[in-house]
């Protein structure tokens, strides 16, 4: 984060968003208009307020100067009509990729023009001629800006009743249209994420702060793990990670943040934030099947401001750097690989440590005054450019498949907000949301932002947390990079799911959700491997596990398609889209139980083995898949095609139960043969 | 000292003559008193770079209008973009006119397309044009009579505006500062 200092007013260096007492003198502004003679007025009248102005009659050097001096500027006052470039573009380039207010101006005061300024998100419109006393104001929106981002990380940062509020408010958003309810919980949680994040900052600001790396953050998990979720106590879990340096305190905070987070996994604190997560844990776990996919991508784009693009960064900067654990447990971009058991064994195996050290590098939150992981954010913010990088990045890192890569890619790809959502993960972006909820770990740890968005994310969609550093990547990009800086604590868990589940999703036509149930059938499916895998990786991921067999309970019913035998549990939950989260973990072990039932049958049998491994799974970790978790994974309801509506569920499940098989024929999910889905 | 005070007085009634007759309005006091002693001739400065700039646009709108046909398009941003500036010095005639021959472009291109519409409908013309509004002025003479006017009032405030410089120069700064409220 930059903190700039000129003058000191602007920068937010520290985590509080007190500005000097010069402030507002000294604020950054770039002036653009082809107009030397207002250009000239300009520069003199913002000299005269004091602030530092830097003008430009060209869009296109302006926004090479915004890109080089990623932090040089506070604000951007731009002309409407150029001829090189619109201003509207120009501010929407720079929304996206600095996320910079922007005020236009223009000698044209008709309405048309100025509702063009307020749909394109100027943040205000100021017309010609501009006199210095509009001038004079204009640090305002600056304050506001970050005001705002201070506020969601603050939110999310504050802790679980913060979260807890929210969310009977977005239980209620999921008895209603899921999309619309997902959208706004999504964004809360989102918002929340962020704050969390930065509350975290904030609070150990006091003390040294510790970096929760990826490696840390797994040691810790193993820790908790061991002990198991409910004896975890920080004293024990200090004892049992042996870190030299690390005081009880620091375990203390991170294990809150922790519990925060599998709550959220579980579907209990929706509004993390991650819109994605909301969206998709939020939505009726199993019922949302139709519209999860859409919604997801919709509250995705909708939440997040910058989505695709940070999402994309996040991803990439998360994948990227995770090390080598390609984390992602189903190949985030590569339908195809969805059913893949092997990566999904990989997943399960690497997820975390990757995720951390993905999501570390990250600076999401940029301009955002927060350590870290405002970094984080910031880059997310940064995304367009660093997206393309970024995915290449982590699509290199994450899979060693080359899987999470895939799903970077898909996600940086400044598509449509929704899109990119479903694009990239195709199952995973709507994963990530998830993750970005909490914030709370964060500091540095973008690997562990990652995961946790992955693990948030995972647990809805595919247990995959291990093994996604690539949904905890992904996770990233979708929540907003405010969220990102908090979440640290997927730490491989959820990129791994994430990716299974972007993988799920990128399945030909299913929406996010699909996929990533596919690929968390997928994961399960292999006879049963991977539930050994998941026992194994246990301590890793601690999402994984239960996420992943939550997720696979849900995945199972929200791809339906495939797994016609998630059985009427799974419908159950389904049906709960609005039912919280919690409610859907019941069900999820209840699924687990119908799952055994189905036969493994074919190939549609995927989405039964798996079922049956869930249940296998559940029963065998009833003990995790009862805890949060467990819920997170039933609320992964995202997980369901949109395209199978709640009658095809019905219908496969049902003939699943009369004979396994029909599946298929039901939902074009031909082969749901784990290794290869044809996407 | 004398002189000088002559200077001033010629000066300060140069420029309420400006303000009086309605080539000036307040933007070009707004401009005055930006000026300080750091930038002791902005006002100056932001005059001349006006000019210079819109000079150049005044040829380019009238070889445009020498153009037949019209294209409003482009006859349109060129007056938006004239009319920006002059607002920013405060010209308040040139400003006026640019606005009304702005307003001619976009009816002229409004009454275009509709006459092309009533084509296409007729069938009379088989393919689309991309740039309807290169279809001929219904009224050339309209855009061509609001031209000669902006013209002659871009000319004579500059005129004027050179002169009372001039003095002011010869006057010093104290003139320039000060002005009736």
């Amino acid at each position: 984060m930059n903190l700039n200092n000129d003058k000191g007013s602007m920068s937010t260096a520290s985590s509080s968003v007190t500005v000097s007492d010069q402030f507002p003198a000294g604020l950054r502004v770039l002036v653009v208009d082809d107009d030397p003679t207002c250009l000239r007025i300009l520069e003199k009248m913002l000299g005269t307020c004091l602030y530092e102005v830097t003008k430009c009659n060209r869009a296109e050097i302006a926004l090479d100067m915004l890109r080089t001096n990623k932090n040089g500027y506070d604000i951007v006052i731009s002309d409407v009509h150029m001829p090189d470039m619109d201003g509207f573009k120009l501010l929407e380039q720079v929304g996206l990729e600095m996320d910079l207010p922007v005020i236009m101006m223009s000698a044209d005061d008709s309405k048309q023009v100025v509702m063009k300024g307020v749909t394109h998100g100027a943040c205000d419109y100021l017309i010609k001629p501009v006199r210095i006393e509009a001038l004079k104001n204009i640090w305002q929106h600056v304050v506001r800006k970050r005001k705002n981002e201070w506020k969601d990380l603050e939110q999310s940062g504050s802790v679980e009743e913060g979260d807890r509020q929210p969310k009977p408010s977005e239980e209620a958003d999921y008895s209603s249209s899921a999309n619309e309810g997902n959208w706004r919980t999504s964004k809360r949680r989102k918002d929340e994420e962020e704050e969390m994040e930065e509350r975290d900052d904030t609070s150990t600001l006091k003390k040294p702060r510790v970096v929760w790396s990826v490696e840390l953050h797994q040691q810790f998990v193993s820790a908790v793990n061991q002990l198991g979720i409910d004896k975890a106590v920080p004293k024990k879990i200090l004892e049992l990670m042996n870190v030299p340096g690390l005081t009880r305190e620091n375990v203390a905070s991170h294990l809150q943040k922790y519990r925060l987070y599998l709550r959220r996994l579980s579907g209990v604190s929706p509004h993390q934030g991650n819109s994605f997560i909301s969206s998709h844990s939020q939505e009726p776990p199993y019922g949302s099947l139709s519209s999860l996919s859409g919604l997801d991508f919709q509250t995705l784009a909708a939440t997040g401001q910058i989505p695709a693009q940070s999402l994309a960064t996040l991803q990439a900067a998360g994948l990227a750097r995770s090390a080598a654990k390609p984390g992602l447990p189903m190949p985030l971009v590569d339908q195809r690989n969805i059913f893949s058991f092997d990566n999904q064994k990989l997943r399960f195996g690497e997820g975390q440590p990757q995720h951390m050290s993905s999501g570390k590098q990250m600076n999401l939150l940029h301009g955002i005054p927060t350590t870290m992981d405002s970094k984080q954010l910031v880059n997310l913010h940064h995304s367009a450019q660093s997206l393309g990088s970024l995915n290449m990045q982590a699509s290199a890192h994450g899979n060693p498949s080359g899987q999470s890569s895939p799903l970077l890619m898909q996600m940086a790809q400044p598509q449509s907000r929704g899109q990119i959502l479903t694009e990239t993960s195709g199952g995973q972006v709507p994963r990530l949301p998830t993750s970005v909820g909490h914030p709370i770990l964060s500091n540095g740890a973008a690997g562990a932002m990652l995961a946790r968005n992955g693990i948030g994310e995972n647990s809805r969609g595919t247990g995959y947390n291990s093994v996604s550093q690539t949904s905890s990547v992904l996770n990233f990009p979708l929540n907003h990079s405010a969220e990102l800086p908090g979440n640290s604590f997927p730490l491989g868990s959820t990129p791994g799911i994430s990716a299974g589940m972007s993988t799920l999703t990128t399945k030909g036509g299913f929406q996010e959700e699909i996929n990533s149930d596919i690929k968390g059938s997928g994961g399960f499916m292999p006879s049963y491997d991977i539930f050994n895998d998941l026992q194994q990786h246990k301590p890793h991921n601690w999402e994984l596990q239960n996420v992943g067999f939550a997720f696979d309970a849900s995945q199972h019913s929200n791809s339906l398609q495939a797994s016609v035998d998630v059985t009427p549990s799974v419908l159950v939950n389904q049906g709960y889209s609005s039912s919280p989260r919690n409610v859907q973990n019941s069900n999820v072990s209840a699924m687990g139980k119908p799952i055994f039932s189905v036969g493994e049958g074919s190939e549609h049998g995927n989405a039964l083995n798996v079922g049956q491994h869930l249940n296998s799974l559940l029963v065998d970790n009833s003990t995790r898949v009862k805890s949060e978790r467990v819920t997170d994974t039933s609320c992964q309801p995202t997980l369901l095609p949109q395209h199978f509506g709640q009658e095809d569920l019905m219908s496969a499940i049902l003939k699943q139960q009369d004979g396994l098989g029909p599946a298929e024929n039901d939902f074009e999910f031909d082969g749901y043969s784990l290794d290869n889905i044809p996407v | 000292m004398e002189r000088n005070q002559q200077l001033r007085r010629q000066l300060a009634s140069m420029r309420q003559s400006l303000f009086d007759q309605g080539h000036l309005d307040e933007q070009f006091i707004l401009l005055e008193e930006l000026q300080d002693d750091a930038n002791p001739n902005f006002v100056e400065e932001v005059v001349t770079l006006h000019y210079r700039d819109s000079a150049r646009l005044i040829t380019t709108i009238e070889r445009a209008l020498e153009k037949s046909p019209l294209d409003f398009n482009k006859l349109d941003g060129y007056m938006h973009q004239f009319k920006g500036s002059s607002t920013s010095i405060g010209a308040q005639k040139v400003k006026a006119e640019s606005t009304q021959l702005e307003n001619i472009a976009r009816q002229e291109m409004e009454k275009a397309q509709l006459h092309l519409l009533e084509l296409m409908h007729s069938f009379q013309v088989k393919t689309l044009s991309k740039n309807n509004n290169n279809l001929i002025c219904m009224n050339p003479s309209r855009c061509m009579k609001t031209f000669q006017l902006l013209k002659r009032d871009y000319a004579t405030l500059r005129r004027k505006l050179e002169a009372y410089f001039q003095l002011a120069r010869q006057a010093g700064p104290n003139e320039i500062a000060c002005r009736p409220k």
